[in-house]
């Protein structure tokens, strides 16, 4: 009985240090990172962050409809500011917390050489990119690949993925030779962790900012609060930076 | 009101759907009719093998289908090696996977109608001399007539309904993959919610007059009977 009521000693008092929640949506790209600040996030501070991973385009339809998610970190810059100006971000509470680097991969090692010269030699099967009119990492495919100039030439081997994810996924099983990804997703501790990569350089397409906002559902909880601000902190800073994100 | 690009998903929709719905009535016929009339112990099996699509999510489906029709898959080697490459991003390689996912909306009615028939008929054709193959299209087919139509239908739509699968391994390549469902999530991703309107329009409006034939039909009275 003693040890019962210390075990409800204790989970009352994990309760209590769980102080609060914030349900955040993220954008898939930034998938592994969030985990990992998420865990820490709860660590120092004690709130819980409840994440949910997808598509900008649908978090935003979602959010528009009511969704209860009380922090957004979208893909993009253009989203959080229609949120804001439509009303269901909290004016003034959009940050970038990452910049998002453009990556040629293969699953297979020494198949893109450093300098990308494999798209113009054209010997792979299919080149799969995000989709250009919904992810802002398809957007700046379309872009390298015309200052390129070999957007022609590439296109009839395109494959799209709906999100960045899928577009790796279809490298990432060997279906397409090569694809357009974020280097976040093949990138830790500072290194490509498999296959080979060209990082495009960034003078290649517009930056790909990644802005997140406080959504009005958020608005009063100081775990959104907390969240948004430890995003800005040098923490959270050094693990973006780990999986290969620029900051601003 | 459409863009070209929707027709162009529409046509490619109503193409995958019929093919898939033909090559379903070759294969899910016989498979249904031995379901029906076998008393093999691996009878169960089989049938629930032919209704797991049913069950298991699009996702998951079109997860293995990618891998095992990749280049390093049993299906994408076999292919291969017949020199006809790998299947993702191509239509064939949809309606492969279309096969899969509609096989048992073209069993289930298919064995039901089939086994709806008995054993009575069979037995008189037989004693009449009938060939079994002679028995199967002068008696079986006509009393199954029903089924077929609705294991036709339900196969057509349900195709035309297919989603998960199709992102999975498709690519979305106008034209070629990028199907009528595909396309409606790709405008709404992209905000134009005018054109998802539109074209989910056109799709409510298709599959409740499938339904609706489908289920008055049902309703009817049989005349014959």
């Amino acid at each position: 009985m003693k040890r019962l009521s210390a075990l409800f000693i204790s989970l009352l008092a994990s309760a209590g240090l769980h102080a609060g929640e914030v349900q955040v949506a993220v954008a898939a790209n930034f998938t592994a990172p969030m985990q990992q600040i998420a865990t820490e996030f709860a660590k120092d501070t004690g709130h819980k962050a409840v994440l949910s991973f997808g598509a900008t385009g649908k978090f935003y339809a979602q959010i528009v409809n009511g969704a209860p998610f009380e922090v957004f970190l979208a893909a993009d810059d253009t989203t959080p500011a229609r949120l804001e100006k439509e009303g269901h971000a909290v004016p003034g509470s959009r940050f970038t917390y990452a910049v998002g680097k453009l990556v040629l991969w293969s699953a297979k090692p020494d198949f893109v050489d450093a300098r990308g010269e494999i798209l113009k030699d054209g010997k792979f099967n299919k080149l799969s990119i995000a989709n250009p009119k919904t992810a802002p990492y398809g957007a700046a495919t379309i872009e390298t690949l015309k200052k390129l100039q070999l957007l022609a030439a590439v296109q009839p081997k395109f494959v799209q993925g709906e999100n960045i994810s899928q577009t790796l996924q279809f490298v990432f099983t060997g279906n397409a030779d090569l694809g357009f990804i974020a280097l976040s997703q093949v990138f830790k501790d500072g290194k490509i962790t498999e296959g080979s990569a060209w990082i495009v350089p960034g003078y290649y397409h517009e930056p790909i900012h990644q802005d997140g906002a406080i959504l009005a559902k958020g608005k009063g909880n100081p775990a959104a609060a907390a969240l948004a601000a430890y995003l800005k902190g040098d923490k959270a800073k050094a693990v973006i930076k780990s999986f290969g994100y620029d900051l601003r | 009101m459409l863009t070209d690009s929707d027709l162009q998903a529409i046509w490619l929709t109503i193409r995958l759907a019929g093919i898939t719905t033909l090559i379903l009535l070759l294969i899910g016929t016989p498979i249904a009719w031995w379901l029906a009339r076998s008393r093999a112990w691996w009878k169960g099996p089989v049938g629930a093998i032919v209704a797991l699509p049913l069950v298991l999510p699009p996702s998951v489906l079109g997860f293995y289908l990618l891998l095992a029709m990749g280049p390093n898959g049993p299906f994408g080697q076999l292919t291969q090696s017949l020199g006809l490459g790998t299947l993702p991003f191509t239509f064939w390689g949809l309606v492969v996977a279309s096969v899969f996912y509609s096989l048992p909306f073209m069993v289930q009615p298919l064995q039901n109608a089939f086994e709806g028939i008995g054993e009575r008929p069979l037995e008189v054709a037989a004693t009449l001399r009938a060939s079994p193959l002679d028995t199967f299209f002068s008696v079986v087919l006509p009393l199954a007539k029903p089924g077929f139509v609705t294991a036709g239908i339900l196969t057509f739509a349900h195709t035309v309904g297919e989603f998960g699968v199709v992102l999975m391994i498709g690519g979305n390549i106008p034209g070629v993959t990028r199907v009528a469902s595909v396309q409606i999530y790709d405008h709404v991703e992209a905000m134009e919610y005018g054109d998802a309107h539109r074209l989910a329009a056109v799709m409510l409006i298709f599959s409740f007059a499938v339904l609706l034939a489908m289920y008055t039909r049902r309703s009817q009275p049989r005349r014959e009977a």
